[in-house]
């Protein structure tokens, strides 16, 4: 009897030690989001002080505070949503077109020696093209409309699926091969479950980073010369020196940027929850 | 008489490696009768692995002969089940997906046959873990459960309990013992450890290292179930012991219980 009472007492420490813990590491948390934010907050009060105190050239250096006015302003105009979507817009159908078109290139040049062979070389030599580069050929060839800032996009879209599909697939462990054929998989059973699953975390890093390169094929294309988009906003106000407003674009650029990788990182922790990799722990 | 089920011939393998060839397997003969049990022990690195992964069709590249059933083996096939030396189970499939892998869990008879290989294998409540959630143990059950859902005609097991505790150890030990006698099923069986190899095999082949081949073949005529501490046990596994003390150096891991 005694004996139990103890141990259960003593369960009930350790019930509450963990409970302390676990609230500990949650002030840590709030703790390090503070001192990460201390900085920029900081830097953005003496900005505007400074700004304030006459210290900067307005033209060049705008307080934070006509930033955000012309966020508002903007906003509020409806000028900001239509630029923002037709540069959404764009960026999509760029990445589906690319991205799509990465994927199955990658898929069957995995599958396929012959393929890798045929066209894996030549397609390494176009991804070393860079954007700004090919741009004035896009522009001779399908004129300034939409179609030569989509397939700008796309071309950008189309190496990192390309590139992270065929390696993984050809990353499959030859063990669970040899397991896939005790089992007498079929062909099409080869490919559906084991290939496309085992090779799914590379793809999806090849989404991730289909994304971010579409996001800067559109900066070059819709700078090159367009009259619409948050690209043009920036441009345009570059032209006419409302420097806010370059700012206002350029925050834009990034906050969407940042929210589309965070959706497809959330898409990757729901689709890749089977997966046991090194989280970042224990090594300081 | 059973018919022969598999017929080893003359075997030879070498591996072609950058520091030049190793021959893994030297005239390897054997022949199984249909529903013989063999165990098969021999020191790390003797071509265990090897000669299993020929008769089960993975490896075709070797010179002689080798029948299963009368005929030249090309590839694998359901007949013949494999538990490998490692779980190797898909990482993205949970416990009883892994089981059923290619065949459909939806399939009533297939969730019949598996709820029943899982409580077999003791590992009801984890249906739904995935691999990374197991112990080593825990995963290479899993592997055992998935051979076994297919009722091989033959298993070839490679050192499959050697991942498990003692107790499970030997409650697997009777789980094959119990297919093996319900199914007639040819088993060949490979370990590190002299008391397993005595305890379940109706002959053992030993094998020695560099070049590996078999050193010689023991009948083990006890009746089953075995007792491991009977005298006629204890008598035959020195026999096998000694076989090894005649190579230098430690050879089979000789277990704790003498
Ligand atoms: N793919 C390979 N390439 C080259 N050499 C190999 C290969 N596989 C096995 N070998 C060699 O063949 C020999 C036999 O290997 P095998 O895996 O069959 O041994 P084993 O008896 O199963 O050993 P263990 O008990 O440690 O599992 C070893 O010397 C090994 O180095
Ligand atoms: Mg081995």
């Amino acid at each position: 009897m005694i004996g139990s009472g103890g141990a259960e007492s003593a369960l009930r420490k350790a019930v509450k030690a963990k409970k302390k813990r676990t609230r500990s590491r949650f002030s840590i948390q709030t703790v390090n989001l503070l001192l990460s934010l201390l900085l920029p907050l900081g830097l953005l009060a003496v900005w505007q002080i400074a700004g304030m105190m006459g210290r900067l050239n307005p033209t060049l250096l705008p307080t934070p505070g006509l930033i955000v006015e012309e966020f508002v302003a903007l906003t509020m105009s409806g000028e900001l949503f239509y630029h923002l979507s037709v540069s959404s817009w764009r960026a999509l159908l760029g990445f589906l077109l690319g991205g799509g078109i990465g994927l199955a290139a990658g898929l069957w040049v995995g599958f396929s020696y012959r393929a890798e062979r045929l066209i894996d070389p030549s397609l390494q030599m176009l991804r070393t093209l860079p954007h700004l580069a090919v741009a004035p050929l896009f522009i001779l060839w399908f004129g300034f409309d939409e179609s030569s800032k989509i397939l700008l996009i796309a071309k950008g879209a189309f190496f990192p699926l390309y590139v992270n599909t065929f390696l993984g697939i050809r990353s499959v462990d030859s063990k669970l091969f040899d397991v896939a054929r005790v089992l007498q998989f079929s062909r099409w059973q080869m490919i559906t479950k084991l290939v496309l699953p085992a090779s799914l975390p590379n793809v999806l890093l090849g989404v991730r980073l289909s994304i971010g390169v579409a996001w800067l094929g559109l900066v070059v294309a819709e700078m090159m010369g367009s009259s619409s988009g948050i690209g043009f906003l920036i441009n345009d106000a570059r032209y006419l020196m409302i420097t806010s407003v370059v700012f206002v674009g350029i925050i834009i650029f990034a906050v969407v940027g940042k929210l589309t990788d965070s959706l497809v990182k959330l898409l990757e922790k729901r689709l890749l929850r089977w997966q046991d990799s090194y989280k970042g722990e224990g090594v300081s | 008489m059973a018919a022969e089920m598999l017929v080893v011939h003359e075997l030879n393998k070498t591996f072609a490696t950058p520091s030049g060839d190793v021959i893994a397997l030297n005239r390897i003969g054997l022949q199984v009768k249909q529903g013989e049990f063999i165990t098969i022990i021999g020191p790390s690195g003797c071509g265990k692995s090897t000669l299993l992964k020929i008769v089960a069709g993975l490896d075709t590249k070797y010179e002689g002969t080798v029948l299963v059933n009368g005929k030249p083996i090309d590839g694998p096939s359901i007949e013949k089940g494999f538990i490998f030396q490692e779980p190797r189970l898909f990482p993205w499939l949970t416990v009883e997906k892994n089981i059923a892998a290619n065949l459909s869990l939806r399939k009533p008879e297939v969730r019949k046959r598996v709820d029943e290989l899982i409580a077999l294998v003791r590992l009801q409540g984890f249906e739904r873990s995935y691999p990374r959630e197991l112990s080593g143990g825990m995963a290479q059950r899993v592997a055992i459960a998935r051979a076994l859902l297919r009722s091989p005609d033959i298993l070839l097991l490679d050192e499959p309990f050697g991942a498990l505790d003692a107790f499970t150890r030997s409650h697997m030990q009777e789980v094959l013992l119990d297919i093996w006698q319900s199914n007639k099923t040819t088993m060949l069986f490979v370990t590190h450890d002299l008391d397993e190899a005595v305890f379940l095999g109706e002959r053992v082949v030993i094998m020695n290292p560099r070049p590996g081949h078999i050193r010689s073949i023991l009948p083990i005529d006890l009746p089953y179930p075995r007792k491991r501490a009977g005298h006629a046990f204890q008598e035959l596994r020195h026999k096998v012991l000694n076989e090894f003390e005649k190579v230098e150096g430690p050879a089979v891991d000789e277990g704790a219980h003498i």
